[in-house]
């Protein structure tokens, strides 16, 4: 098995130019939790995480750039995630244990497009733009577009994940995220919600929503999102928000949980985080 | 000064959080071949064809099947129905069908590709319903008094079935085994084990063998909780075959995924309750029945369900007890020894029932329990007399005391109707549990324990047994029960390693016994050699006798101190070797009769109460239990932090089960066999706990001590669901109360959103 271990993009860039089939990785924290055969089988391995571009932090004007090799614990104690991005730092700090999120990278989390990845959700409803990067060059996609089948990512060959962008939210705007999963540490989740949303003059401005593990891909719930923008900012809108939550999933039974209790605890926690928006 | 019930460090301690104690797995490999195992991934077929094609498989593998073995295909335990490989049928899911052996652990698994196997599959049975229509696994019986005629003049009569699912071990070890052939034809087998005779016995049994002819050493263990009491036979026994067919020694080391697949696990349990009372509340009687999933083998199961039918009353005073119990085959993996032994699943029914008929009757979990809990003098089902060590009502006065129980579940349960959306539902539950000490019935005399303790050259005393260090501490409380006993320096004595070759046949490390039964006697060789040296001594001193041992010196009369070490080196010197060897017998007065289950079945009992505290979300159902207050009393604190060690450990354990830990099954086939999806709490999900020993000293040895290691596994799973339904008002039969559970349940379903109606009109007229 051929292993490379580059030290800038450049590097990188070559490596992959000259095999395609290699395979990126970070934190390794989920390519070594998977069976020992098929870790055997991989053509190669390129470890991303000395790749200096590849990590950190950056302002562009009003766009928060992320490393994809940048480690969980490093978004959960970084001063311009917790003041911007208070909803990304909060689901840093639920992923694994501590340990775990020493390790695990955000890019891997979007690479390994697990339905349950923790932050995912979140930046969808941040409305992040990731990009790509590969020896044909750079290119930028919206996150939405990145998921586009189970365990399928937009990725092409010999590409990976360089950075992700978060546009700075709307003023006013408020973060909400919930992780329910199998137990308080090291769980994989049963339903995780984000929800970006903003109320001006008693009306709900802004509504953006999204879960993870009530579908193949983590979801954007629009047909929410559409119910409730405009609405007057009463507490009777929560009812109608966790409703229309729960019927816009597609979860399903699995060793982890039931389709009836994620559906019940998506609409409880949609319900709750938008009581407190219009409270 | 007594050094009982101070807390000493553990010797093996260092090394365990070092790093450098050498577990089976961390021995050295040099030249040892590598075992793997092929599983059915039905849970019953035939086997039409089962072949083996070693040209498919990397050099030199070697393959076993039960058409290849040299005696019986059984593992003895209490017979030997249960097979080491499947022969002609499969009857679960994962079990072993045959065994290879490589030079490297990835040879073997590559060499289970060159075995095909034609499966035809047959009708299983799946689930308890279903098993009752064949022939049980064993049944049993124990009556006094007459129960179905009180039953039916009883003020009021209580039902309920209850329910408890399989639980995994999770020792943080996984089985490892090596096997090797010395050239005299002799088997030396080392490995991760609770009972090194257990395994001894299987291999002289299925080899067969002379018994002189197999040496066992327990390495030392990285937990067990029963999970290593029967399953080391099995793998022990493939390793043998393997080592054997290959000629080089093979280690079968499983990992966490095996394991869970392939050991054994918790019996689930369906036990149903008819109990008759009177309008104060007093039970005047009880029909129980008790269901006991025994998977596909036998197993120790008969043992177990004893242990479940001698508990099943709980500790309360009934007249009229009726319990029958049944262990039913279903085609699942086998299940067997697990930390309380069937007490846990019928305490679990037991408590929830004292709850449901305090409900019915409009009394809290306390005073239900007050009315009817075992005193000195009452009797338990079998007829035993309760005497002056019976503590369960000192334990139950102690929790509510400690936690002000009564006041708060009442203001709980007015609270749970008045709380506000959002707030988070509190509960606190009770339990009163109790546990029988040591083996069941006969089994102490039946088992004919063996001690030995020997002179050493340097003047220490080396104590021979076959019990098992597995965290549990008995390495540590060995040498002070001894130095307690002796007045000898507990460093002046030495532990022989578990090694068939070296120690008597003690009996296994299992059903809290260890220190009770074993340390007893070990204490007893310990003294015997003192006073054996201590004649001599007086014999060959000017001044004669008076000499007597304190703090590990001798004194005379009035002369000073000498180490005893100095003085024991001397007659080792000078005299013959000094070995003595004591078999323990269980006092005379207990006898039990197996045919009517009347008599003493127990020496001893230990008791408990828990109190636990939870937190519920008022959204998601999730229940995290934030406090335990566990009363154990426990005879006699031997060793105070090891103690509270396996009091906070069992109670965790017991929490869990009742709250978190689940086995899911479809088709047989075990879903969660992974820690990534069974999931067992970690630190963050462990309440606060405070613990409580008390002690009411038995009369029968070891100092009082009753037993503790089981004892913690009865109350945690009752008290958590009882506090849950304080909580929430949900009534839980069934565990793990798990949040899908609590919501199926919750037939009001007052959280879930109200109807699709939209609250604001349609989307025209919404502003
Ligand atoms: C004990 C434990 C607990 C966990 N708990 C959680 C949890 O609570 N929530 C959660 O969401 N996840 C959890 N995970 C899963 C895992 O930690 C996350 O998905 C993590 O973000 C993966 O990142 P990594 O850097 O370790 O990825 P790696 O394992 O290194 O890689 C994962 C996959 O992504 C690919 N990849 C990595 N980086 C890139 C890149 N830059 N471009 C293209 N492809 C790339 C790799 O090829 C591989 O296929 C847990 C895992 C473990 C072992």
């Amino acid at each position: 098995m051929k292993a490379f271990a580059p030290r800038s993009l450049e590097e990188t860039l070559l490596r992959l130019g000259e095999h395609p089939d290699l395979r990126p990785l970070a934190g390794c924290t989920d390519l070594m939790v998977s069976e020992p055969e098929d870790r055997l089988d991989l053509p190669g391995v390129l470890d991303l995480q000395r790749v200096s571009e590849l990590r950190g932090f950056r302002w562009r004007g009003e766009t928060l750039e992320i490393g994809a090799v940048t480690a969980f614990s490093e978004i959960r104690d970084s001063p311009d995630v917790r003041q911007s991005f208070p909803a990304l730092a909060e689901a840093a700090s639920k992923i694994g244990g501590w340990q775990i999120q020493n390790r695990a990278s955000l890019g891997g989390n979007m690479a390994n497009a697990s339905p349950a990845g923790d932050s995912l959700p979140v930046l969808l409803v941040l409305d992040a733009q990731i990009v790509l990067v590969g020896p044909e060059g750079k290119r930028t996609v919206p996150y939405r577009d990145f998921h586009v089948g189970y365990r399928q990512t937009a990725l092409g060959p010999g590409e990976i994940i360089g950075w992700v962008q978060l546009p700075r939210p709307p003023q006013g705007a408020t973060q909400f995220f919930r992780k329910v999963g199998t137990r308080e540490a090291q769980a994989i989740s049963k339903v995780v919600v984000a929800l970006l949303a903003s109320v001006s003059d008693d009306l709900i401005t802004e509504y953006r929503l999204a879960a993870g593990s009530v579908a193949e891909i983590p979801l954007r719930l629009t047909e929410v999102e559409e119910a409730m923008v405009g609405r007057a900012a009463k507490a009777d809108v929560a009812d109608l928000a966790g409703h229309l939550a729960a019927h816009a999933v597609r979860p399903i039974d699995d060793v982890r949980s039931t389709a009836e209790y994620r559906r019940f605890a998506l609409a409880q926690v949609v319900r709750r985080m938008t009581l407190q928006l219009v409270s | 000064m007594t050094l009982l019930g101070s807390s000493p460090p553990r010797p093996d301690g260092a090394a365990k959080v070092d790093g450098t104690l050498r577990y089976a797995n961390d021995l050295p490999a040099q030249g040892i071949w590598h075992g793997a195992t092929l599983r059915s991934p039905y849970p019953h077929a035939r086997i039409r064809r089962l072949l083996w094609h070693p040209e498919r498989a990397p050099a030199g593998a070697v393959c076993v099947t039960a058409g290849d073995l040299p005696g019986p295909n059984g593992v003895q335990l209490l017979d030997d129905e249960w097979p080491l490989l499947a022969a002609n049928f499969v009857h679960h899911v994962g079990e072993p069908v045959a065994v290879v052996a490589a030079s490297t652990r990835l040879a073997a698994r590559q060499a289970l590709k060159a075995i095909e196997v034609d499966y035809e599959p047959l009708e299983p049975t799946l689930d308890l319903s279903t098993a009752g229509r064949q022939e049980p696994l064993y049944s049993l019986e124990l009556k006094s008094g007459e129960a179905e005629q009180e039953l039916e003049r009883a003020h009021l009569l209580v039902e309920g079935t209850y329910r408890t699912g399989h639980q995994e071990h999770i020792y943080i070890e996984c089985q490892v085994m090596s096997a090797g052939w010395e050239a005299d034809g002799t088997l030396v087998v080392e490995g991760s084990m609770q009972c090194p005779y257990f395994v001894h016995r299987s291999l002289v049994h299925a080899l067969p063998l002379e018994s002189d002819k197999v040496v066992v050493r327990a390495t030392p263990v990285g937990g067990g909780f029963g999970g290593k009491e029967d399953f080391p036979s099995v793998i022990a026994l493939h390793a043998a075959l393997l080592a054997r067919a290959c000629g080089h020694p093979v280690r079968i080391a499983y990992d966490r995924h095996e394991d869970i697949v392939g050991t054994t696990k918790r019996h689930p349990s369906m036990v149903t309750h008819r109990v008759g009372v009177d309008a104060e509340g007093r039970l005047q009687a009880m029909e129980i029945d008790v269901v006991l999933d025994g998977g596909a083998y036998r197993t120790l199961s008969p043992v177990v369900l004893s242990r479940a039918v001698l508990h099943a009353a709980g500790p309360y005073r009934c007249p009229n007890v009726h319990i029958r119990g049944r262990v039913l085959r279903t085609n699942t993996p086998p299940n067997g020894a697990f930390r309380g032994f069937g007490a846990p699943q019928v305490q679990f029914a037991m408590e929830r029932q004292m709850d449901r008929i305090g409900r019915r009757l409009g009394f809290d979990p306390l005073e239900i329990r007050l009315r009817n809990v075992l005193e000195e003098g009452d009797r338990l089902p079998t007829g035993q007399q309760m005497d002056e060590s019976c503590s369960a009502r000192l334990c139950l006065e102690k929790a509510v005391q400690e936690t002000d129980f009564k006041e708060r579940w009442q203001r709980l349960e007015t609270q749970r109707i008045a709380r506000g959306d959002g707030d988070s539902a509190h509960g606190i539950g009770l339990s009163l549990y109790f546990h029988g000490a040591g083996f069941t019935g006969n089994g102490e005399r039946v088992l004919q324990s063996v001690i030995e303790g020997a002179l050493l050259e340097d003047g220490r005393v080396e104590v021979r047994t076959a019990a098992v260090e597995m965290g549990q501490g008995c390495d540590t409380v060995f040498p002070l029960m001894a130095a307690e006993a002796s007045g000898l320096l507990p460093a002046d004595v030495v532990l022989a390693a578990p090694d068939t070759s070296r120690v008597p046949d003690s009996g296994p490390s299992v059903a809290s016994r260890t220190s009770m039964v074993v340390g007893s006697e070990v204490a007893y060789v310990v003294r015997e050699i003192r006073d054996r040296v201590l004649a001599w001594w007086s014999d060959h001193q000017k001044d004669g006798s008076g000499y007597t041992v304190e703090g590990g010196l001798v004194r005379g009369e009035n002369g000073k101190g000498r180490p005893f070490r100095e003085v024991s080196s001397r007659y080792f010197e000078a005299m013959e070797p000094l070995v003595i060897s004591r078999q323990h017998e269980p006092p005379e007065w207990q006898v039990f009769d197996e045919e009517t289950y009347q008599g003493v079945a127990y020496p001893t009992y230990a008791f408990g109460a828990d109190v636990v505290e939870v937190e519920v979300d008022p959204d998601t159902l999730e229940v995290s239990p934030t406090k335990v207050t566990a009363v154990c009393e426990v005879g006699r604190v031997l060793h105070e932090k090891l103690c509270i060690g396996q009091v906070e450990g069992g109670t965790l354990q017991a929490v869990a089960w009742g709250l978190m830990e689940e086995v899911k099954l479809e088709a047989g086939r075990y879903l969660n066999d992974r820690l990534a999806t069974y999931i067992i709490p970690t630190i963050r999900d462990s309440p606060e706990m405070e613990v409580h020993l008390l002690e009411r000293p038995w009369k029968g040895g070891a100092f009082g001590a009753k037993g503790v290691g089981e004892l913690p596994m009865d109350g945690g799973a009752p008290a958590a669901v009882s506090a849950v339904e304080n909580a929430t008002g949900i009534e839980v039969d069934a565990i793990p109360a798990t949040p899908e559970r609590l919501l199926a349940l919750s037939s009001a379903r007052r959280w879930v959103p109200s109807e699709p109606k939209d609250p604001q009109g349609d989307r025209g007229a919404k502003r």
